[in-house]
């Protein structure tokens, strides 16, 4: 979803950290995308080459790490770890999962010159 | 005038104003520490070459590359703005509900409809569409307070264009404020505007699997109105089917079947609206998060 905005959002987190940590210049720039995020993640990375020309952080590569979706089983309780929104409770089998963790997107930290 | 922003006009009623900001909040973590790369300054036989680094400079004590930890959401500006949004609402004891659905659903007809049955409960209606004000007109001729936002070529509302059309509002006291998002199913989903909550109107005629095909929304939404119930005969849907599919992917939903149309479920669904806000404290002096 909305990749060009969550683009948008990075730059502007970066531009002012360049302010405060005065970089002229990013190498990198690491994100943190949890699994339900609803990231499309090659959407993420065209939009963020389009966005950042321009900017301090034009041509830096953005590197992504994945974090897993946890869910409540309402079936049996537990807190387990799925894949997809869709799948069954790998515990007990029930299908009454609700989303505890896996909505992250947030800029762990930057590579800067 | 924005008092988050400073920026000068709100975006009302086709005047697409979408602005950067230049402000900057300071983020929690934002500091930075070298890291081990290696120093630039590289030996050619006798001679020593500083400021071939990357940067172009020697800063002594610094490598030129560093390392620094940022921590923050990539939505943490939106986020600031609807914090900001959600205690001006809660100075004032009004509750907002963000109205959510893919386009046709019939949420202006559903809207037209709650009011009229609202009575004299002081409410205003925020209508989010990329382009056109027929929505607020719509909702006028009921003779509430609406303001138009145009997103242009945005695909959602966020905190910042809900913050400018509250103030045109001048919302009171222990009010309603209905935000109509933009007719998607998929990015409303993941920008907070300030409100109390999401609700879902989800209509007869999409489909019982439109909930497991865009599960994110009906997962943030507390309740989902199934609307145009009265269509139901003529669509070969099975209602049943819909409410598992809305469960299956948020098991705690509330679900409401409606016909904006017919009034079927109407009362129940102004009874919860009724309910929340009793439910919400009472206008207090100063603003709680």
């Amino acid at each position: 979803m909305h990749e060009m905005s969550l683009c948008e959002g990075i730059r502007s987190v970066i531009e002012d950290a360049a302010v405060k940590n005065k970089f002229s210049g990013v190498k990198t720039v690491r994100v943190e995308i949890g699994k339900f995020a609803g990231v499309e993640k090659p959407a993420l990375e065209f939009a963020f080459e389009v966005v950042m020309r321009g900017s301090v952080a034009e041509g830096a590569i953005l590197e992504m790490i994945d974090l897993p979706g946890a869910a409540m089983c309402y079936d049996c309780m537990k807190q387990v770890e799925i894949e997809s929104r869709l799948d069954l409770c790998p515990t007990c089998g029930g299908g009454k999962l609700m989303p505890i963790g896996g909505d992250e997107m947030r800029i762990k930290d930057l590579e800067v010159l | 005038m924005c008092t988050v922003c400073g920026c000068g006009t709100a975006s009302v009623e086709g005047h697409g104003h979408r602005h950067d900001h230049g402000h900057h909040h300071d983020h929690p973590h934002d500091h930075n520490h070298s890291h081990a790369h290696d120093h630039h300054h590289h030996h050619h036989g006798d001679d020593m070459h500083f400021g071939q680094g990357p940067a172009g400079v020697e800063v002594p004590g610094m490598s030129q590359e560093r390392l620094i930890e940022i921590e923050t959401d990539i939505l943490a500006k939106n986020d600031r703005y609807a914090e900001v949004n959600r205690a001006a609402l809660s100075a004032l004891g009004s509750f907002a509900i963000n109205l959510v659905s893919s386009p046709g659903s019939g949420k202006t007809t559903l809207l037209c409809k709650t009011i009229e049955m609202l009575g004299d409960q002081p409410l205003a209606v925020i209508e989010g569409d990329q382009q056109t004000a027929n929505d607020a007109e719509r909702i006028r001729a009921t003779g509430a307070k609406a303001v138009q936002v145009n997103t242009g070529k945005g695909c959602h509302l966020d905190g910042h264009m809900v913050g400018h059309a509250m103030e045109h509002l001048a919302l009171g006291q222990n009010a309603m404020l209905f935000i109509e998002n933009v007719g998607n199913l998929v990015c409303p989903a993941g920008f907070d505007l300030g409100e109390d909550c999401k609700v879902a109107v989800i209509s007869v005629t999409e489909g019982e699997d439109k909930p497991l095909k865009y599960p994110d929304m009906f997962t943030v939404s507390e309740i989902a109105l199934l609307n145009k119930v009265d269509l139901a005969p003529y669509c070969d849907v099975d209602l049943d089917l819909y409410e598992a599919n809305l469960r299956r992917v948020n098991p705690g939903i509330e679900i409401l079947r409606i016909s904006a149309k017919t009034g079927e479920g109407m009362e129940t669904w102004v009874q919860w609206l009724r309910d929340r806000l009793a439910a919400k404290p009472a206008a207090a002096p100063v603003a709680q998060g």
